[in-house]
C-alpha cells in the first residue's frame, strides 16, 4: 500500500489513503488581500462546531486578542501592522495585513501519520479530522504538525473534549451535506473561499496575476503548490508578505518526510548489526 | 439630506457601490461597523474603482481602501470646503447638472450677510436668543405684480447674489493650504482626493460618498452632511449609478425607527408632530407642512395624515371631529432624549421606557444619563440581560465614588426579558430604505417576549383598566383601533397585522393601497405610514421576497420593499440628462421612452412616470403636477438640489468651519470660535472643558474620538455578554500614537487615565503607528481613540465607559451629541478609585478655571490683549 509518494511530493490525497472513488478533494482559498479582519470566520467557526471560548485576554497584540491557532480556536486572524516608506515619494506609510489562518489539511498529514490510535484520519474529501471518540489524548500529533496547528484541549476534566487533540475539521459534517464550511460561509468579503483544490489552484493563481498586473508585486501564494514540503495544502493563502510575517512557516516539510528512509537505514544498521554478529560468529569458527 | 434633497435616507443601495468609479468614504469606519456591507467596496475596488479613507484614525476600513487620508476630528467641514473651492475655483462643476438640476441660479435677498463678511456669523444672529432669524437668508422674489411666487434666477450663474457665486466666495479661502492648517491633512493627500474625486465625477464617471456616524455626532453634524451633499450636487453624482450619497445607519432598523419614528417630533413618514399653540387645529398643522403652490407630493399631506388618523381611530376618527386630530399628543419644546434626561434629574419626568438600549453605557455623558435614571419612579428595562442601566443603582460608577447611595434611589426597576430577532417575527428597514422580513425561527424561551408583544398586550390592559372611565383624556387610548390578531400559547399579535395596517387600506372595498397616491382626503382610506404604502400591495407582504439575485436584474427589486414606491435609487430623474437621455451609455439608468410616453429604465422612476422632459406647468397646476419635467428632487419645494438652504436649518443655509465645542485650537479661520447656533446644556452636571481663545484650555491638550469595533455591538449588552465576542476584545483600551506615548510616559499594554471635565477613564493602552500624529497650526496634535463598549456593571467583560467622558453640546438641528471630537488629558497609570476620583476630577476643573460658564458663550468674546 505505502508508494513512493505516501509521505512526500505530489499525490492524491483520498485515494491514496486507500478511498476508492472518492468525491473531489477539496479546500480553502484564503485571499489575504481582502479580508477586513471581522473574524466572523472565528465566530462561525466557534458557533457550529461548539468550541469553548478561549480566554478573556487583551493581548496588546493590534487586534489580535486570539493569538494563535489550537485547540479552541480553529480560525485565527493574525493582525500586523506595518510601517515602511512609500516607494514613490518616501513618505511613511502605515500598512495593516489581516489574514485568517485555519489547518492547512496537507497531502502529507503528520499529525495523521503519527496518531497510534487512528484518531486522526483522512476523509473521502481530502481532509484530516479528528475523531474525538477514538482520541487517546496522547499528543503525538501537536508536535508532529510543521504548523503548529494541532493541539490538546486544556480545561476542566470533564468539559467537552478536554485533553483530546482539536483542529479544524473543514467542517466534515456540513460537507457531507453538502454546504459550505461555516467560516467560508460567514465571511463578507469572500476572502475565505471553499470549494474544490483543482479550481481554487486556478482561482488563486489568475488573483495573484490581476494582482500583480495591478502593481502588487508583493503578492505570493502560500501552499498551492504540490511539490512543496507537505505535498501541497488543503488551505493555501495569498499573502502579501513573507509568510512568516503571518506566522507562518516559509517552508514547511511533513516532520514524517524522512520515516521511510529513518526505517530503511535503521534496518541498514540492524542488517548491518546482524550482518556483522553472523560475520564474527562465522568468522570466529574455528 | 433631507434638506438638500428632499428625504432623510440613503439616496442609492449598497450593491449599487459596484458601478461606482470612486468611494469617498468619510466620517465612517464602514468595514468595521458595516462589515457585510463593505462587500460592495471590494466589488467596486475589484472592478477597479479607486478607494478612498478620510478618517482621523487608520483602521480596517483603511488597510483595504487604496489611501487613507488623516484629518483631525472635527474638521471635515473644512476638508469638504476645500474640495468645494477645488472644484468651484477650476471649473470643475458639472456644468449641465448644476445649472438644471440645483438651485445655483437663484438670486438671494441683497441682505444676505455670509460669514465671509461677519467674521464667522451669518446675518441674523440674536446672541441673546442663541440662534438665527433666517429672514435675510431667502431669495429674491419676483416683483409681486408678476404673480410669480418663484425666486429671480439668472441661468448664467454670474450674477453676484446667485447662489453659484456665493458659494464661490463663501468657500474660496478653504484652500489647500488652508485645509493643511486646520485638518492638519498634508497638502498632496488633499489634493490627490480633490482630484480623485472630481476625475471620477463626469458623464461617464461616477463617485460615491459614504458616511456615518463620524460626521453625525458633531455640535454642527447636519451642515458636516450638508457639504458632501453640495459636492456631490456640483460634481453630478446624485441620483445616478454608483453615485449618491450613502448614510450608513448603525443598527439593524435604525431606518426604520426614523421612518415609523421613535423620534419625538416626527410622526410616521415624516409628518411633523403638531406643536401646542402652534398646530391646535387641524388646518393649521397641514398648512404649515406644505406652502401655497408647493411642488412635488407634499401637498397631498392631507390625505397621508388623514389615513394615519383613520389607521389609529379607525371609526372614531369622522370628518366633524377633523378625524381625530385632538386626539394626537403635541409637543411644547425639546423633549429629545438628552432633555429628557436633564428633565429627570429636574424630577420632570417620572417614568422611563429602555427598549434595546443601555444609556448608562452607550449614551454622551453616562453620568448624567445614571443621575436621570437614578431620580425615577419607575424605569421598565426590556432587553437580553441585565444590562448596565438595570443594575446602576447598585453596581454604577457613582455608587463606588459614594456620589449615589442604593439606599437613597428610589427608581422601581422592572426588568422584562426580551425575545431575539430569531424568536419573532417582523421587519428590518436597513440602511438603503429596504425593508425586509423575517421569520421567526425559534420559539422564544422562557419569559421572553417580543417587543410587539410588550406593548400591544400593554395597551390592551390599560384599556381594560380604564373602560369604565368617562374622562375625556382617556378617550385618545380607549378609541385607538387596537384589534390585532393573536395566536399561540402566549398571545402573541400578528407583525404581518400590523404591516398591513401601516401599508394602507381602502375602507370602502378592503383592498389594500397599492401606492400612496391612492389615499384620499375623504376619510375612505387608512394607513399607518404613507411612504410604506406599496409594501402589502396585493394583499402581499411585499417585504417577504427573496428571489434571488441571479434571477433578475442587477437592481434586484424583487428582494424586499424599498420605501418609496420600491425605488432603489433616489431622484433618478437625475441620471438623464434635461432631455431625458442618459448622460452617457454607461451610467444609464433610467431615461424617457419617447414612444410609450414614459420614464423606464432599471429601477422604478423616481418622478411621475408620465410627464415628458420637456413638461412646462401651467400655473394652475398642483402639487407633483406643478413639477417641471427636469425637476428631478421632486420632494422639494422648487424640485431642485439645494447647494444653499435659505430654509430648514436652524444654524446656517451653507457650512461652514467651526471648531469642535471642545477643542485645543483656535479658528483659524474667524474670530467666532464653535458653531453660536450649537445647543448648550449649561448646569453643574454638564462642565465643559475650556477651549481657545478662553484660558486654560493647555490643560486638556489632546482631541479623543469615541467609537466601535467590529467585534462589539454598541453599548455591548449584545457582546460583552457572549463568550465567543467577549473573547475577541476583551478590554477597555486607547488608541495613542508613538509620540504621544513618549510626551506622556505611556507604556503598551500598561494603563492610562484620561481626564475631562465631567470626569476621568482607564483603560489599557495600545500603542499603534495607525494614530497618526498631524500637525495642526504649527503644533503637534495628537488624538486619543476611545471605544465606548464597556461599562462597569454586567457582562464576560467589563472596563470604564469612554461615554462617561463626554460633555453634552448638541446639533441645534437634530439634538445630537458631539462625541467624535473633544479635548481630553491623558496621564500614565490607572485612575484613582472611589472618592479619590472626584478629587482628582476637581483638580483638572480647578486647574482649568472651570465654572457652568466655561464653553457657554454663542458668540466668541474679543480677544484680550496678552497682559
Amino acid at each position: 500500500m505505502i508508494e513512493d509518494n505516501s509521505l512526500f511530493g505530489p499525490v492524491d490525497a483520498a485515494p491514496n489513503a486507500g478511498d476508492v472513488a472518492p468525491p473531489a478533494r477539496v479546500g480553502f482559498f484564503t485571499d489575504t488581500s481582502v479580508c477586513i479582519g471581522c473574524k466572523a470566520c472565528e465566530v462561525a467557526c466557534k458557533e457550529w462546531n461548539g468550541i469553548p471560548e478561549d480566554g478573556i485576554n487583551l493581548l496588546g497584540s493590534s487586534y489580535d486578542n486570539t493569538g494563535a491557532l489550537g485547540a479552541s480556536t480553529w480560525r485565527h486572524v493574525a493582525f500586523i501592522e506595518q510601517t515602511r516608506p512609500r516607494p514613490d515619494d518616501g513618505h511613511e506609510q502605515v500598512r495593516w495585513l489581516m489574514s485568517s489562518d485555519v489547518c492547512k489539511h496537507c497531502t502529507h498529514a503528520a499529525c495523521l501519520d503519527v496518531c497510534p490510535t487512528g484518531a486522526l484520519f483522512r476523509t473521502e474529501f481530502g481532509t484530516v479530522v479528528v475523531q474525538d471518540d477514538v482520541c487517546n489524548g496522547c499528543g503525538y500529533c501537536i508536535p508532529a504538525c510543521p504548523f503548529g496547528v494541532i493541539d490538546q484541549r486544556k480545561g476542566p476534566a470533564g468539559d467537552r473534549n478536554v485533553g483530546l487533540a482539536q483542529k479544524c475539521t473543514l467542517c466534515y459534517d456540513r460537507l457531507l451535506d453538502d454546504a459550505t464550511p461555516a467560516c467560508a460561509t460567514a465571511c463578507p468579503t469572500e476572502s475565505i473561499q471553499f470549494g474544490e483544490l483543482d479550481e481554487l489552484r486556478v482561482r488563486a493563481a489568475r488573483r495573484l496575476e490581476a494582482l500583480q498586473n495591478a502593481g502588487r508585486s508583493e503578492a505570493r501564494l502560500y501552499g498551492e503548490d504540490p511539490n512543496d514540503g507537505v505535498g501541497g495544502s488543503g488551505s493555501m493563502f495569498l499573502l502579501l508578505d513573507e509568510p512568516e510575517v503571518y506566522g507562518l512557516p516559509p517552508d514547511p516539510v511533513v516532520t514524517t518526510r524522512d520515516v521511510m528512509a529513518m526505517w530503511r537505514r535503521a534496518a541498514l544498521a540492524g542488517g548491518a548489526l546482524v550482518a556483522g554478529a553472523v560475520i564474527c560468529f562465522l568468522g570466529g569458527q574455528p | 439630506m433631507g434638506t438638500s434633497f428632499g428625504r432623510g435616507g440613503a439616496t442609492s443601495f449598497l450593491q449599487d457601490l459596484a458601478n461606482a468609479d470612486c468611494i469617498v468614504i468619510q466620517g465612517s469606519n464602514m468595514a468595521e461597523c458595516h462589515p457585510v456591507g463593505f462587500q460592495w467596496v471590494m466589488e467596486a475596488k475589484a472592478r477597479g474603482a479607486r478607494v478612498i479613507h478620510v478618517d482621523p484614525r487608520f483602521t480596517r476600513t483603511s488597510a483595504l481602501a487604496d489611501a487613507h487620508v488623516p484629518l483631525r476630528a472635527g474638521s471635515d467641514i473644512a476638508f469638504l470646503g476645500g474640495i468645494v473651492n477645488y472644484v468651484l475655483g477650476n471649473g470643475l462643476e458639472f456644468r449641465e447638472y448644476v445649472e438644471r438640476y440645483t438651485n445655483a441660479s437663484y438670486l438671494v435677498g441683497a441682505d444676505f450677510g455670509d460669514t465671509e463678511d461677519l467674521d464667522g456669523l451669518f446675518s441674523g444672529f440674536d446672541p441673546q436668543a442663541r440662534g438665527y432669524d433666517p429672514t435675510t437668508w431667502q431669495y429674491e422674489a419676483q416683483t409681486p405684480s408678476v404673480g410669480d411666487r418663484s425666486p429671480v434666477t439668472d441661468p448664467t450663474l454670474t450674477h453676484p447674489r446667485c447662489v453659484f457665486q456665493i458659494l464661490k466666495r463663501h468657500f474660496a479661502r478653504y484652500t489647500p493650504e488652508m485645509v493643511q492648517e486646520v485638518c492638519g491633512t498634508p497638502k498632496e493627500l488633499f489634493l490627490e482626493v480633490a482630484r480623485a474625486w472630481t476625475e471620477n465625477s463626469t458623464r461617464d464617471r461616477t463617485t460615491c460618498l459614504v458616511y456615518s456616524v463620524g460626521w453625525t455626532h458633531h455640535s454642527v453634524g447636519v451642515q458636516y452632511i450638508r457639504t458632501g451633499a453640495i459636492l456631490q450636487l456640483l460634481l453630478g453624482n446624485m441620483g445616478r449609478p454608483g453615485g449618491g450619497i450613502l448614510a450608513l445607519r448603525g443598527h439593524a432598523s435604525i431606518q426604520g425607527s426614523t421612518d415609523i419614528p421613535t423620534l419625538y417630533n416626527l410622526l410616521p413618514g415624516y409628518l411633523p408632530m403638531p406643536q401646542v399653540g402652534v398646530h391646535d387645529e387641524l388646518a393649521d398643522y397641514l398648512g404649515a407642512i406644505a406652502g401655497e403652490g408647493q411642488k412635488g407630493y407634499w401637498p397631498h399631506a392631507d390625505a397621508y395624515t388623514v389615513s394615519l388618523l383613520r389607521a389609529w381611530w379607525g371609526e372614531a376618527a369622522t370628518a366633524d371631529n377633523d378625524w381625530a386630530y385632538g386626539y394626537l399628543p403635541k409637543i411644547s419644546g425639546d423633549h429629545s432624549t438628552y432633555q429628557q434626561v436633564l428633565d429627570m434629574i429636574d424630577g420632570k419626568i417620572l417614568g422611563y421606557f429602555l427598549v434595546g438600549e443601555n444609556p448608562a453605557v452607550g449614551s454622551a455623558h453616562g453620568k448624567l444619563q445614571r443621575l436621570g435614571m437614578a431620580n425615577l419612579e419607575w424605569l421598565v428595562v426590556r432587553d437580553f440581560s441585565l444590562i448596565e442601566s438595570a443594575t446602576f443603582w447598585r453596581d454604577g460608577p457613582e455608587i463606588a465614588t459614594g456620589e449615589l447611595r442604593t439606599a437613597d434611589i428610589g427608581t422601581e426597576v422592572f426588568f422584562f426579558p426580551a425575545a431575539a430577532h430569531t424568536e419573532k417575527e417582523g421587519t428590518f428597514t436597513n440602511t438603503q430604505r429596504l425593508v425586509q422580513w423575517h421569520h421567526k425561527a425559534v420559539e422564544p424561551a422562557g419569559d421572553q417576549r417580543s417587543d410587539l408583544h410588550f406593548y400591544f398586550h400593554l395597551g390592551r390592559i390599560l384599556r381594560e383598566r380604564l373602560r369604565a372611565s368617562t374622562d375625556p383624556r382617556d378617550r385618545p387610548l380607549l378609541d385607538l383601533t387596537w384589534d390585532y390578531p393573536t395566536s399561540g400559547p402566549t398571545a402573541e399579535p400578528s407583525a404581518e397585522a400590523v404591516l398591513a395596517e401601516i401599508n394602507g387600506v381602502d375602507r370602502v372595498t378592503g383592498r389594500p393601497l397599492s401606492s400612496f397616491t391612492e389615499m384620499k382626503v375623504d376619510g375612505s382610506t387608512a394607513g399607518g405610514c404613507w411612504i410604506y404604502t406599496g409594501i402589502f400591495a396585493d394583499g402581499i407582504n411585499q417585504a417577504a421576497r427573496r428571489k434571488p439575485g441571479q434571477e433578475q436584474s442587477w437592481v434586484a427589486p424583487e428582494w424586499g420593499w424599498a420605501w418609496p414606491a420600491n425605488r432603489r435609487t433616489l431622484y433618478n430623474r437625475a441620471s438623464a440628462d434635461p432631455d431625458g437621455r442618459p448622460w452617457s451609455e454607461r451610467k444609464a439608468y433610467v431615461w424617457w421612452d419617447a414612444e410609450q410616453g414614459r420614464w423606464t429604465g432599471h429601477d422604478v422612476p423616481d418622478c411621475v412616470a408620465t410627464t415628458p422632459p420637456g413638461y412646462r406647468p401651467t400655473p394652475e397646476a398642483r402639487a407633483e403636477h406643478r413639477l417641471a419635467g427636469d425637476d428631478p428632487f421632486i420632494m422639494q419645494a422648487d424640485g431642485k438640489g439645494w447647494l444653499y438652504a435659505a430654509k430648514g436649518l436652524l444654524d446656517g443655509p451653507l457650512p461652514t468651519h467651526y471648531e469642535p465645542a471642545e477643542s485645543p485650537f483656535r479658528n483659524p479661520l474667524y474670530s467666532q470660535q464653535a458653531s453660536p447656533a450649537r445647543q448648550i446644556m449649561a448646569r453643574q452636571e454638564n462642565l465643559s472643558n475650556p477651549s481657545p481663545p478662553e484660558p486654560h484650555s493647555e490643560v486638556f491638550p489632546y482631541v479623543f474620538t469615541t467609537y466601535r469595533l467590529t467585534e462589539h455591538h454598541t453599548a455591548g449588552a449584545m457582546s460583552r455578554y457572549l463568550p465567543y465576542l467577549a473573547e475577541l476584545q476583551p478590554e477597555m483600551f486607547c488608541e495613542v500614537s508613538p509620540a504621544l506615548a513618549r510626551e506622556r510616559g505611556l507604556q503598551h499594554g500598561g494603563w492610562a487615565t484620561i481626564a475631562t471635565a465631567r470626569t476621568a477613564i482607564e483603560a489599557r493602552v495600545l500603542v499603534t503607528d495607525r494614530m497618526a500624529s498631524l500637525t495642526v497650526q504649527g503644533k503637534a496634535l495628537h488624538q486619543v481613540g476611545l471605544p465606548y463598549h464597556w461599562g462597569q456593571g454586567g457582562g464576560l467583560c467589563t472596563g470604564d465607559s469612554a461615554n462617561d467622558l463626554l460633555g453634552l453640546t448638541l446639533d441645534p438641528n437634530v439634538h445630537i451629541q458631539e462625541s467624535k471630537a473633544s479635548s481630553c488629558d491623558i496621564r500614565p497609570g490607572r485612575r484613582p478609585t472611589g472618592p479619590a476620583l472626584l478629587r482628582y476630577v476637581e483638580d483638572y476643573r480647578s486647574r482649568a478655571g472651570i465654572t457652568t460658564a466655561t464653553g457657554t458663550s454663542a458668540v466668541t468674546p474679543p480677544e484680550r490683549a496678552a497682559p
